[in-house]
């Protein structure tokens, strides 16, 4: 019995090494996972390409690392500034856009304190510090974090100096910040798709969105062979060949929830 | 996996990708435990026959390891595993055998630990026995071993409980790779964020009852084994 | 042949064999008795090997090959007949081993859910299967009913009979009677007579074994 175990260990650390690889490895973004999209335009790629894209999902920050270290043929995530860094550090080939949708601030419906009124993300920030409402942080060095701090400095709040228990960093991914603030009756920044997409909204409801700065672009960059030999060059470029030209760019224009579309295709924005 | 819908029509549908979620958690555990076991028997067993200096010390820095948070232990085989880690030449990360890696040194001081008591309280009974039958070092240990069989049975299924229950090893190994890498609890771990608790708590359901039904063989084999045996 | 030459042994403050001298030499039983607490299992345990002596030698003359029957023997989780073949040191005599202690029935039964009388059969099958020239059986039918110390008697004569010298202890008096060819009285971790079996029952050069055959306590 012992020897037949043995054989299926052996096996099973066989076969996966003698099989012909056709994939890749993707670091991505929860938002890109949680939303759907991924489930929806991936197999469409491999029916065309027969690549398997085997998508490993962390907050962006995160991503990058795993990019860094070479551990991933493409990175696909959503911070314009550190996707520039990315590449200017060499670790990346050239960052492409992709797609972009937005961030909205979402908190409970009822919103006795009135964020929902603001004009714009500015003065909901700044009602949220003033009556010290409470606020989840995803705190993990995701797109979404990233994108949340330079919300605050652009509504001119110094964090370090304002933020007191109704601040809450959790440290975690989109939907463990949904879920903490549904629980919780509290504010969070969150990308469009990933709430469309959440299941557990509570009491939730969408109070602040169409402000031009909860813009959200979405870049895609080859892992630099330079500097990582292994890394699957040709398969690689040919995903993000895909994403960015027109079969790529209507499969993201085609995922919809409820008939609603959850990310803007924008390849050929050379502002983007 | 499809949405809206949930875990008991998943089963009853006899979902495919469910059902490789649940092939590859059995595999990665089971494979984990094995090899933990082929590792950690022979030391317990070592430690518990033998006297050294620092005997103390190795019991209860087993013991200890016993409590290790599996999500350190998957951060170490990944920086290990890593391309810019020592073992990068291998390509191993984000793949099932990096799960059954972490797993492995998950389990294999839970083993050991438990094997060390076990062959240790066998040891006490038989070591009057065995001296006077001049039974050499390595024969008493494949003794003690042999005969402490079935209740090494409780000390693997520890070991499977603790693989099968661990979400912060595989996650950060395996990446939760949708059709390679996941397994039931970083699908539980995903669905979760989601928002998906039904399904979450669904697939919860359908975990417990794999690991019961794990125990429960392993306890029926026991049984009929003892029985044939004493 | 083994020999104890002034040999002491102490566990603790506790002194359980105390300069103690005694020849173990081929031939009919040597029968150890005395009280509880006398020494006569440490003698046992010493001569084979399992209690180092404090103080003074143990010498072997001879090579002889030891084997023993503790008083609650430990079976193995295996079968009667696997117990024996663990045992055995060269050709396979398993089941003449367990026909001698008239086993031959339970050969493939769990050890241990033998009775105590058939444990202690299949312990010195254990103990015959290392082919010994000496046998030690501490208290071989202290826990046995009388239909089971009947038969283990029997054994031990054919063992004898065998060439095996045979050391035993036991506190029934008439056992040691009836199966030995010397006795060896020991009191407080030390021999206090040891003569042929007739003569030490017969006429008894010590007070204290005058006492003892008696019946009476020795103190």
């Amino acid at each position: 019995m012992i020897r037949r175990l043995l054989l299926a260990v052996a096996l099973a650390f066989a076969v996966p090494a003698l099989a012909q690889d056709n994939s890749i490895v993707v670091a991505s973004t929860t938002s890109t996972q949680d939303s759907g999209l991924f489930g929806d335009i991936l197999p469409l790629f491999k029916r065309s390409t027969g690549i398997d894209v085997k998508v490993v999902a962390l907050g962006t920050g995160q991503a990058l690392d795993v990019g860094r270290r070479g551990d991933a043929d493409v990175v696909f995530v959503h911070a314009r500034s550190e996707e520039e860094k990315f590449v200017a550090e060499g670790f990346g080939v050239k960052r492409h856009p992709v797609m972009y949708n937005d961030f909205i601030v979402v908190g409970p419906r009822s919103d006795p304190a009135g964020v929902g009124k603001a004009r714009d993300v500015v003065e909901a920030l700044h009602i949220i510090r003033d009556k010290g409402l409470p606020f989840i942080s995803r705190g993990d060095r995701s797109g979404t974090h990233v994108a949340e701090l330079k919300l605050w400095k652009e509504a001119g709040i110094d964090l370090e100096r304002d933020k007191g228990l109704w601040y809450k960093s959790i440290g975690q991914g989109m939907g463990a910040a949904l879920n903490t603030a549904s629980a919780a009756d509290a504010y969070v920044l969150t990308d469009r798709g990933t709430w469309l997409s959440f299941k557990n909204k509570g009491g939730l409801a969408i109070l602040v969105q169409g402000d031009k700065r909860l813009f959200n672009q979405y870049g895609v960059m080859l892992v630099n062979p330079a500097k990582h030999p292994h890394v699957k060059k040709a398969k690689g470029q040919q995903f993000i060949d895909w994403l960015i030209a027109r079969e790529g760019q209507d499969a993201v224009a085609n995922y919809k929830i409820n008939g609603e579309q959850l990310f803007f295709p924008n390849a050929g924005d050379p502002n983007a | 996996m499809p949405e809206n819908l949930s875990a008991l029509d998943l089963v009853l549908t006899g979902d495919p990708a469910l059902f490789a979620i649940v092939r590859l958690a059995l595999v990665v555990s089971l494979s984990a435990v094995l090899l933990a076991a082929l590792i950690g028997v022979p030391l317990g067993a070592a430690i518990a026959l033998s006297s050294f200096r620092g005997r103390d010390a190795a019991i209860v820095f087993l013991n200890a390891m016993m409590g290790l948070p599996p999500v350190v232990i998957g951060l170490i085989v990944y920086l290990a595993l890593s391309r810019s880690g020592p073992l990068g030449e291998w390509g191993l990360l984000f793949t099932p055998q990096a799960m059954v890696i972490a797993q492995t040194i998950l389990v294999t001081p839970i083993i050991a630990a438990l094997a060390r008591q076990t062959i240790e309280d066998l040891w006490l009974e038989y070591r009057d026995e065995l001296t006077a039958m001049d039974v050499r070092p390595l024969r008493r240990i494949t003794t003690l071993v042999w005969d402490a069989r079935f209740s090494l049975i409780t000390a693997l299924l520890a070991g499977f409980g603790r693989a099968a229950a661990e979400v912060g090893a595989v996650i950060i190994v395996g990446g939760n790779i949708d059709g390679f890498t996941r397994t039931m609890t970083t699908a539980i771990a995903l669905e979760t964020s989601k928002g998906n608790l039904p399904l979450a708590i669904g697939l919860g359901l359908v975990l417990i009852a794999i690991v019961l039904a794990v125990n429960g063989l392993a306890w029926a084999l026991r049984r009929a084994a003892e029985r044939l045996a004493g | 042949m083994i020999r104890f030459d002034e040999v002491t042994i102490a566990a603790g403050a506790v002194t359980l064999l105390d300069r103690l001298s005694l020849t173990l030499a081929a031939g009919a039983p040597t029968v150890l008795i005395g009280p509880n607490g006398a020494g006569k299992s440490t003698v046992l345990r010493a001569a084979m090997g399992l209690l180092p002596p404090t103080s003074g030698r143990i010498l072997r003359e001879g090579e002889p090959r030891r084997a023993i029957v503790f008083q609650r023997p430990t079976m193995l989780r295996r079968t009667a007949e696997a117990n024996v073949r663990y045992a055995m040191a060269d050709a396979d005599r398993t089941a003449e081993l367990l026909a001698l202690v008239g086993l031959e029935h339970a050969a493939t039964r769990p050890a241990r859910r033998l009775s105590g009388g058939e444990q202690q059969r299949l312990a010195l099958a254990r103990a015959l299967a290392r082919d010994p020239t000496i046998l030690f059986l501490d208290e071989p039918t202290a826990s046995l009913d009388p239909a089971s110390t009947k038969a283990m008697e029997d054994v031990i004569r054919a063992v004898g009979r065998q060439g095996i010298k045979v050391v035993m202890s036991t506190h029934d008096l008439g056992e040691a009677r009836r199966l030995a060819g010397e006795v060896v009285l020991l009191h407080r971790g030390r021999v206090v007579e040891a003569a042929a079996a007739p003569r030490f029952f017969d006429a008894p050069a010590t007070e204290e074994a005058r006492k003892f055959i008696a019946g009476e306590l020795l103190v």
